[in-house]
């Protein structure tokens, strides 16, 4: 088990960010490189104003018509986002280790509001959750897959917070908190999961389209 | 067309389609989509039909283009003929939905790649066959004969004459700053269309001319997946405009046909930085335009007084950008206007745009039950006049206006102003003092 850890803290967390960061830079350029013959309608019409509210718009909380149409969904779906970010970003032991490795590190969140957060983002992935599996028309899209990455999505926070609290066997639960961040991470560029990224393309060109062409809103 | 149907699917035609349509939207669209479902709520056939899952956006498209893919085009007859069913039968092409995805997923496009799969397999609606036909042949949905056409002008002209004075109908006039194009069923079956826009452009003094080719703007193939004959058809109409060096291409009131011409018309015809060669106007805006600046003036006696709403269509407010110029128009004819909810780029589409009118009987079934979200917003309006500057549009509200009795009356702007304008002196006809 203790090589194990030395392992993933070690040379695992060089490969998973190398995938993570590598994958993504990788799709990203191989969609530009399609993008100059068969995307031209992108290029034409691009103008920043409107690509930059399409994107701002949606990364407000219920900063759109589609969200304030279902509040709960869009207050969970809000919140789910921001705790992913937030709570490994932040968290004091993460930061401690960046610290211990580089001597630098970002700020960090006092643990018991770590800790909120963390419960607070599992709240809203089950949320997430019970809304896939209640509303039909969520239920008739989903497929094991998007069920898997959902759960997948939630295991790091989880473990993490077992670790946390030390309940079950640390050094395992730690190993597989590990794993499990490490494996999501090297999971991103090559899933749905990307949208991270492609997120940002997709909805400056639907502000392109309807904005800058038609002057409608498109949040 | 049903030999067409017997042959075999022509699966490299199929990949190469997919090929060429593997855009990085595209790629990103399909690969990125979440299942999140909150599309559901802004489809209107959802809606209709008790909210049927099957009738969700993303459903459409996974049940039809991402199985397409994902099967490299390997499909058989039956799988055309459900994506047939979805494409054209589930799917109007208005975009509402892109509105109301959190990453804007153009799912209008996804449907129309469909549309042109299907079109490559020869699995189209009847009704839309026969237009493209018509268009082939004789350069109009119509299939109507220049002559004839030139003809109903003249006549026109003179029918005009009765109203307003000196009212000419010029064709092919060169150096005209407007070149007013007309959908084909205005010659066809309503003449008094162009008649009355005769009239308002005498009163405002506009320098017009109807062209005698590429005059109908309708582009029906752009929604029976016929790229090519797509491009052709508004290409014919661009060409015209250049030819006699007109300053801009008007539209009448057609939705699609504006859609055509300034939007998807430039890449239809290949136009690589996406614009046409000559601007193009919608009538909703040159009529704003007249009123603002005061070359039309209503008689204020004659303003509608019952309660009156406007039909935003798909093509001119949400995909046209022209919700506010409308509702302006409104302001100097109706005393009593009465919003629809909801209304302006977030309208939802009246269930005959994307082709369905002329895909004919075999569809006025689902057209009807998916009208029901809009005969219901107009119900709730209580308004008696529904305005609509589309003939889309106004077919699908009248036949709505039947199915489920709302005691409504649908007009174009064009008849609200040439009977409420009050006319110069120099334009009163002096016929009338002969008689």
């Amino acid at each position: 088990m203790t090589e194990m850890y030395e392992f993933l803290t070690g040379p695992g967390v060089w490969i998973s960010f190398f995938i993570f960061i590598g994958g993504l830079i990788v799709r990203t350029v191989y969609l530009f490189g399609v993008s100059q013959e068969r995307d031209r309608v992108f290029y034409n019409h691009a103008d920043w104003k409107w690509g930059g509210r399409s994107i701002f718009h949606w990364l407000l909380p219920l900063g759109s018509v589609s969200l304030r149409e279902q509040p709960v969904f869009g207050a969970a779906f809000f919140v789910f986002h921001v705790c992913l970010f937030a709570v490994p970003l932040f968290l004091l032991a993460h930061n401690t280790l960046l610290h211990e490795a580089f001597g630098v590190a970002l700020p960090s969140l006092p643990d018991s509001v770590s800790d909120i957060l963390t419960v607070v983002f599992l709240v809203a992935g089950l949320i997430l959750l019970a809304r896939r599996l209640v509303r039909p028309e969520v239920r008739i899209l989903t497929t094991a897959w998007d069920y898997f990455l959902l759960v997948f999505t939630c295991l790091p926070f989880v473990t993490g917070f077992l670790a946390f609290h030390q309940i079950g066997p640390y050094q395992s639960v730690l190993v597989a908190h590990i794993a499990c961040a490490e494996a999501l991470l090297m999971l991103i560029p090559f899933t749905k999961l990307a949208h991270a990224v492609l997120f940002f393309f997709s909805r400056a060109f639907i502000g392109f389209e309807m904005g800058t062409r038609r002057g409608a809103r498109t949040w | 067309m049903n030999e067409e149907l017997q042959k075999p699917v022509n699966t490299k035609a199929i990949k190469d389609l997919l090929s060429l349509n593997d855009s990085a939207r595209i790629k990103s669209w399909l690969s990125i989509c979440s299942r999140c479902g909150l599309c559901a709520e802004s489809c209107f056939f959802y809606l209709a039909k008790n909210k049927d899952p099957k009738l969700s956006p993303a459903y459409k498209v996974k049940a039809t283009l991402l199985e397409l893919y994902k099967r490299k085009g390997q499909v058989d007859r039956a799988f055309l003929q459900k994506c047939h069913d979805i494409a054209w039968g589930e799917c109007t092409t208005c975009k509402r939905c892109s509105l109301f995805c959190p990453f804007g997923i153009d799912i209008a496009t996804m449907i129309s790649t469909v549309r042109s799969i299907c079109h490559s397999q020869g699995v189209v609606p009847e009704g839309l066959v026969r237009t493209s036909t018509n268009y082939r042949e004789s350069g109009n949905q119509m299939g109507m004969a220049t002559e004839d056409f030139e003809e109903t002008c003249s006549w026109m002209a003179e029918e005009a004459n009765d109203d307003i004075r000196g009212v000419e109908i010029p064709v092919d006039r060169a150096g005209a700053r407007i070149m007013y194009t007309v959908n084909a069923r205005e010659p066809m079956y309503y003449p008094q269309d162009i008649s009355m826009m005769a009239q308002i452009f005498t009163v405002v003094g506009e320098s017009w001319t109807l062209p005698s080719t590429g005059w109908d703007c309708t582009n029906l193939p752009m929604f029976a997946g016929d790229k090519a004959l797509a491009g052709q058809v508004v290409k014919r109409m661009y060409d015209k405009a250049v030819e006699l060096g007109v300053e801009a291409i008007a539209i009448t009131e057609c939705g699609h046909a504006y859609r055509s011409a300034l939007f998807e018309g430039p890449y239809l015809a290949g136009y690589r930085d996406g614009k046409p060669p000559v601007p193009v106007i919608h009538s909703v805006r040159l009529f704003y335009e007249y009123l603002r600046d005061g070359r039309i003036k209503i008689d204020p006696q004659k303003m509608v007084e019952e309660p009156l709403t406007y039909q935003d269509p798909c093509n001119v407010s949400r995909n046209g950008g022209l919700w506010r110029e409308g509702r302006e128009i409104l302001k100097y004819l109706a005393k009593d206007f009465r919003d629809m909810t909801p209304n302006s780029e977030y309208n939802h589409c009246c269930g005959g745009g994307g082709g369905f009118i002329p895909m004919g009987p075999e569809f006025k079934r689902r057209r009807m039950e998916s009208g029901r979200v809009k005969a219901e917003q107009i119900r709730a309006t209580g308004a008696k006049i529904v305005v609509a500057p589309c003939h889309n549009c106004t077919d699908q509200i009248n036949d709505l206006n039947k199915e489920y009795q709302l005691g409504i009356k649908v007009v174009s702007f064009k008849e609200l102003i040439t009977e409420r304008m009050i006319v110069p002196d120099e334009f009163k006809p002096v016929a009338s003092e002969e008689e």
